[in-house]
């Protein structure tokens, strides 16, 4: 059952606004800042962990701004980049392929509470864009669309490494989407919730965040999200020595940019996931949700005490998800990759068990605690 | 409906072209594999993509002209290359107990040096293969400081050219012995980084073992020499079984597997890396003092200042440069222990200045020739720490 408290009936233009403000800012925030300024973390973040200096050339008048114009002359370069079609390739799914992949991971962040609810001028501002009460459900099953992007992405490229790829994506996936549904079984068992907006209030107490009652099912989690991402060490799909570039390999231009951008959107998306059910969403430790807005109030007035604090609150969501998708570089830049049939002796032999135990433990100790 | 066997869901093997053009393959061999799924039902190897004819060019050259193209047969280890050159000629001539002893130690110096910077390479290049980009760099930063120390003997990195017939271009630059021992401090803390990062690192053994191996009468068989052959569990390094240069008079151990797999060529090399640098610090310890070239007017030119003084001198000069050293009648085989296996040159002499016939036994060929036989049955994945751990160089492969 779908409920449809979300919806704005009651005073219908702020909550329009209040809509679309919330869209703007995800979408500017993803499609803006996180997409491009990736490639460059990536690039110095690396540097920084290989004793390089990393991307410093492009510059403007001899301005190089640490490198971040490197953005600006890749965005150039996949522009202006001829889009070469392989002879024999499915014209149309290949023009669709890359679509499919990078949507998903833009609409998967809809139901991620980014700050929690505020009263502005007797209008409650609820930030998520759609607090549906299936949340995570929601999540997963976007998530899984991007899957078809990537294998329809190998088929219709008609080279035989790409199909290798789009096999080894389709493969993975599969797998790695049923242990991921069960890690967190074990987070909607204790908050009892499925929906992102619930969950994240329940954790406003610190010892009440995901990572201290469910630290296997994190560390399950973790793992199921990097494959999930196909990145290292998990990046069989794209494994540029065995396969080139995997199911991406007859991509060029914009089209390849789009896989680019799917995957860096995917490690926000992740990222801003594992804030949201393990590490306590927007919430500063030790300081409750109403408590940062009755003391902000008691500073500038009540409406923009209000303000206020969703500023911090929105802030500390984003740092938190920036420090994460830190870590998540870190482990891609430090692991070597696992081959094709590990990864699935992985998924199946280890994670999932893993994952039956978590919520088995979990239910005794409900139980045991009811 | 008659046959309705005949009727049954007939699945193909998927045919794939691996390389030339290929990022595993280094642009030099291709692979034609038979897959069913991701296994390797069957696979052969192509050589021949970087055949510049080196053998055939040494004939139209003096003796001493062959230098600059050994540089390019493992061009990961140049100097190597010139040292077997330069002992199968001298052998040749009959003068190979004539090389002053400095000389030898300087050589066997500079051959440890090029074996480091070998195994850096290849080691690295296998993690960066393997996904582990942050490894492959800290062992290419290791490379890059040895080949600063090769480039302060010799001027050049890659291609060194250093070795010549009885003797070497230059001596030792002045304070060598400390800087290598500075190279050694900063290249043992990447070298233990580089151990912490992989070597009891799950993904990578899980990578690693099991993958690529061959028994040890395989590898006898398939003619391997060098790491891979002692990873199979063979005791054999030249160096230890007919020691030429000086490595009669240093005390090193030569590590041997069990399993003949990709992680025992790894921990082979890996130890090696460490006896080399047990080698080059007894070298320079005992190192004499001396000439570095041989005193032979006919073999070795006089300096710069006698040729333009010396009215002798500067015919020997004359005669060395365009008749090319002479060497009697005769063909010998010279094998060295190379970072990669045995590099052993044969070479035939019809006397007179040029050779008439300069053979190279390059190690990665026998190597290469295995690989199908290693990879069959195993994954897609398995060719690339497989191949990396064989280290073709197509500069020596397919001369």
């Amino acid at each position: 059952m779908f409920d449809y408290t979300y919806l704005p009936a009651p005073n219908l233009i702020p909550s329009i606004v209040e809509m679309m403000l919330k869209i703007v800012f995800i979408f500017s925030m993803n499609m803006g800042v996180f997409a491009p300024l990736l490639g460059w973390v990536e690039r110095k973040q690396s540097a920084l962990m290989q004793d390089r200096i990393g991307a410093n050339r492009a510059e403007i008048f001899g301005f190089t701004v640490f490198g971040l114009l490197h953005t600006v002359t890749d965005a150039i370069k996949l522009l202006t980049k001829e889009d070469f079609i392989p002879r024999g390739a499915d014209r149309p799914l290949h023009y669709l392929a890359p679509f499919i992949a990078v949507v998903p991971s833009l609409v998967a962040f809809a139901v991620i509470p980014f700050g929690g609810k505020y009263m502005l001028w007797g209008h409650e501002v609820n930030l998520v864009i759609a607090d549906l009460n299936v949340g995570m459900l929601y999540v997963f099953a976007v998530a899984s669309l991007a899957t078809y992007g990537a294998v329809i992405a190998g088929w219709a490229s008609n080279n035989s490494w790409s199909m290798l790829g789009s096999m080894r994506v389709g493969a993975q996936m599969l797998s790695y989407e049923v242990a991921m549904g069960l890690t967190l079984v074990g987070i909607f068992m204790v908050y009892g919730s499925l929906q992102l907006t619930t969950i994240g209030m329940a954790q406003e107490n610190f010892f009440h965040w995901g990572i201290f009652l469910q630290p296997l099912g994190f560390i399950l989690f973790i793992a199921c999200a990097l494959a999930e991402n196909k990145r290292t060490p998990f990046d069989m799909p794209e494994a540029e020595s065995e396969l080139i570039a995997g199911y991406f390999t007859e991509y060029s231009g914009l089209k390849f940019a789009m896989f680019w951008m799917a995957e860096f959107l995917e490690m926000v998306t992740i990222a801003a996931v594992l804030v949201a059910l393990f590490f306590g969403g927007w919430h500063i430790p030790f300081i409750t949700h109403q408590g940062l807005i009755a003391a902000m109030g008691y500073l500038f007035g009540a409406n923009f005490g209000a303000i206020a604090a969703m500023i911090i609150h929105v802030a500390v969501f984003w740092l938190k998800v920036v420090v994460w998708i830190m870590i998540l570089m870190l482990i891609r830049w430090s692991l070597p990759r696992f081959r094709f049939d590990q990864v699935m002796k992985l998924g199946w032999k280890i994670v999932l068990p893993l994952a039956l135990a978590n919520i088995f433990i979990t239910g005794l100790v409900l139980l045991a605690v009811r | 409906m008659e046959n309705r066997h005949q009727l049954d869901l007939n699945t193909e093997l998927m045919v794939l072209n691996m390389g030339p053009s290929h990022p595993a393959t280094h642009g030099t061999v291709r692979f034609f594999i038979k897959l069913d799924g991701e296994k390797i039902i069957h696979m052969e190897t192509e050589i021949g993509y970087l055949h510049r004819a080196f053998e055939k060019h040494c004939e139209d050259g003096t003796w001493s002209k062959a230098f600059p193209y050994t540089d390019r047969l493992n061009y990961n280890s140049a100097p190597q290359n010139n040292v077997a050159y330069a002992l199968a000629v001298e052998k040749l001539m009959g003068m190979a107990d004539k090389v002053p002893a400095r000389t030898v130690y300087i050589r066997t110096i500079m051959c440890e040096l090029s074996r480091m910077a070998d195994h850096y390479t290849n080691l690295g290049a296998a993690t960066l293969e393997l996904g582990a980009l942050t490894a492959f760099l800290y062992f290419v930063e290791a490379r890059e400081l040895t080949w600063d120390l090769i480039e302060s003997v010799c001027g050049a990195r890659l291609t060194s050219n250093y070795v010549r017939i009885g003797g070497l271009a230059s001596d030792l630059p002045e304070g060598f012995a400390g800087k290598v021992k500075e190279v050694f401090a900063k290249n043992r803390v990447f070298w233990d980084e580089f151990d912490k990062l992989l070597t009891k690192n799950r993904i990578f053994l899980d990578r690693m073992r099991d993958t690529g191996a061959i028994s040890r009468d395989d590898a006898i068989a398939y003619a391997f020499t060098g790491p891979c052959l002692r990873a199979a569990g063979v005791e054999y390094d030249v160096r230890k079984a007919s020691p030429y240069l000086a490595y009669g008079n240093v005390d090193f151990d030569i590590p041997v597997g069990t399993t003949g797999d990709n992680f025992d060529r790894y921990l082979v090399r890996m130890e090696e890396i460490r006896q080399s640098e047990r080698i080059i610090e007894q070298c320079l310890a005992q190192m004499p003092s001396g000439p570095i070239n041989i005193n032979d007017a006919a073999v070795r030119n006089p300096s710069k200042e006698e040729v333009k003084s010396n009215m002798a001198s500067m015919i020997f000069h004359f005669k060395n440069t365009i008749e090319g050293i002479q060497v009697p009648k005769g063909e010998v085989y010279v094998p060295t222990e190379g970072s990669n296996g045995e590099v052993g040159f044969y070479l035939v002499s019809q006397g007179g200045g040029k050779p008439w016939k300069c053979r190279v036994r390059p190690p990665c060929f026998a190597l290469t020739q295995a690989m199908g036989h290693m990879c069959k049955g195993s994954f897609l994945a398995d060719i690339i720490p497989t191949f990396d751990m064989i280290n073709l160089i197509g500069g020596e492969c397919d001369r």
